[in-house]
């Protein structure tokens, strides 16, 4: 039977070694060695079922498939469009990709979308190369006008949306903004300038104390009083 | 910057919310700290907000221009560091670091706050140098008020190494101060559509019109101005950016 010798939740570090056993699956951020299960990146360890993981406190964005992401133009291409994905790597949105509606050869692209101008996107595929291929094709995926973009830390993401985005209802019910997380760590709100200026207060107090528990009782206590003046 | 976002910080600043919820003439928190490196004779670190600017002195002895020649020299510099932001990019300085340099540079000359007559060592011969040197670590917005406390907190902190056989001695730096008396401060004021404001954020100052850097003494007398942007402004909008940048630099000279 294989033991874990870290408690879940507790930091890993770098090398050291979390589990025993051929019991164990190493997850992400972990990699065996041969009985061993060892840590390769700083985060706090989750233990799923047999599936050992540890989650980055900080970090850039890494790619994912399915993920639903903000992204800036700041290309146009031949047949597409470079982003900025807020990661190490760019992403490329092909014509096919780009709309429902049909684009006729050799149309200008800048009429779709424009140097600067920001899009919610789903990425598609993640090449071995970390090559991202975007879709614009989806619910809710769709050219962004208006409003403002604020960064915020890509590991915290999952707080600010909340468990089935109770967090993230919480915040657009209090303020009256329209708000999208991108889980890069791009957050686009929309709203009377007040109640935006209320709704990046919030973001960023559920920022820094992402790590508390109860957190989504103290944020509605804390928008409850805000309102309220 | 997209037109639509920019439009949208207007409406907003239109209706006195700034989005780090300033009011339009509030300043960040400013921390100074000063003797922060061991190889200059005088340094200083402030920081301001996410903007982090460090200024060192450095003295050397020279030959004094002709013109001049009972009469020390000062030399500002300003480097902006590809650390610092990612829209500066490595290489001689350019215009952007220059005009920082100058305006710094013009604030602290023209004020008189170093007599340069003191720093001569031998008239035509022999003087100090004073070569102040700025770079920013971190550049979130208004470099030039921020780099400016920070060459006043520098200079103020900085000691004359002692002369031997007409060189300096760096080891031994004796305890007196540079000859400087006055405080100029300088105050940056903004002017994005109908909007004043102070202590813009780098995001702000993507937005603006036009921009008027007043340096202001102690008895709220003006020595050097700086305009930028491509706005003009009109005689009112100039008396209403000086009144603000006294009454701010009042504030900010509480701190030195």
């Amino acid at each position: 039977m294989g033991k874990l010798l870290l408690k879940n939740k507790e930091v890993a570090v770098p090398g050291e070694v979390i589990a025993e056993g051929m019991d164990y699956l190493p997850g992400f951020g972990t990699y065996r060695e041969k009985e061993k299960i060892i840590a390769n990146r700083i985060g706090l360890l989750f233990v799923d079922g047999k599936v050992v993981k540890t989650i980055p406190l900080e970090g850039r964005y890494l790619p994912k498939v399915n993920d639903v992401i903000i992204c800036r133009v700041f290309d146009v291409l031949m047949s597409g469009w470079r982003l900025d994905i807020n990661s190490a790597y760019s992403a490329v949105l092909m014509l096919q990709e780009a709309s429902f509606k049909y684009i006729q050869k050799g149309a200008d692209l800048t009429k779709f979308f424009s140097l600067d101008e920001y899009v919610v996107a789903k990425i598609i595929r993640v090449s071995s190369q970390n090559l991202v291929d975007l879709t614009m094709k989806g619910p809710g995926l769709r050219k962004l006008d208006g409003g403002q973009i604020i960064k915020v830390g890509t590991y915290k993401v999952p707080r600010i949306i909340g468990k089935k985005g109770s967090m993230i209802s919480l915040i657009k019910d209090a303020t009256g903004c329209r708000v999208i997380v991108g889980q890069n760590g791009y957050v686009w709100i929309q709203g009377d300038p007040e109640k935006e200026l209320l709704a990046i207060q919030t973001i960023k107090k559920i920022e820094e104390e992402s790590h508390k528990s109860g957190l989504t009782d103290e944020i509605k206590k804390y928008l409850d009083k805000k309102v309220k003046k | 910057m997209n037109e639509k976002f920019k439009d949208h910080i207007v409406k907003a600043l239109n209706k006195n919310v700034r989005m780090d919820g300033r009011k339009k003439d509030d300043f960040r928190k400013i921390t100074i700290e000063t003797g922060v490196t061991c190889n200059a004779e005088g340094s200083a670190r402030v920081i301001c907000g996410e903007t982090e600017v460090i200024a060192g002195i450095k003295m050397a002895v020279g030959t004094p221009y002709p013109d001049k020649s009972d009469e020390g020299i000062l030399m500002t510099g300003v480097e902006l560091y590809p650390m610092s932001n990612p829209d500066f990019e490595g290489g001689p300085p350019r215009e952007d670091a220059i005009e920082i340099a100058r305006v710094i540079d013009r604030g602290v000359r023209e004020s008189g706050m170093i007599d340069t007559k003191k720093l001569c060592i031998t008239p035509g011969e022999a003087v100090w140098m004073v070569n102040l040197d700025i770079a920013p670590i971190n550049m979130d917005g208004n470099l030039i008020d921020i780099g400016t406390i920070a060459a006043l907190a520098a200079l103020k902190d900085a000691k004359m190494p002692e002369l031997k056989n007409g060189k300096p001695d760096y080891k031994n730096l004796s305890k007196n101060p540079l000859p400087v008396s006055k405080n100029p401060i300088e105050v940056t004021v903004l002017k994005i559509g109908e909007n004043l404001l102070v202590d813009p954020t780098q995001s702000e100052e993507k937005l603006l019109d036009a921009r008027l850097t007043v340096s202001v003494l102690e008895n709220s007398d003006i020595c050097a101005m700086q305009k930028g942007g491509n706005s003009p402004l009109t005689d009112k909008d100039i008396l209403e950016m000086v009144d603000l940048a006294i009454k701010k630099s009042k504030e900010l000279r509480k701190l030195l």
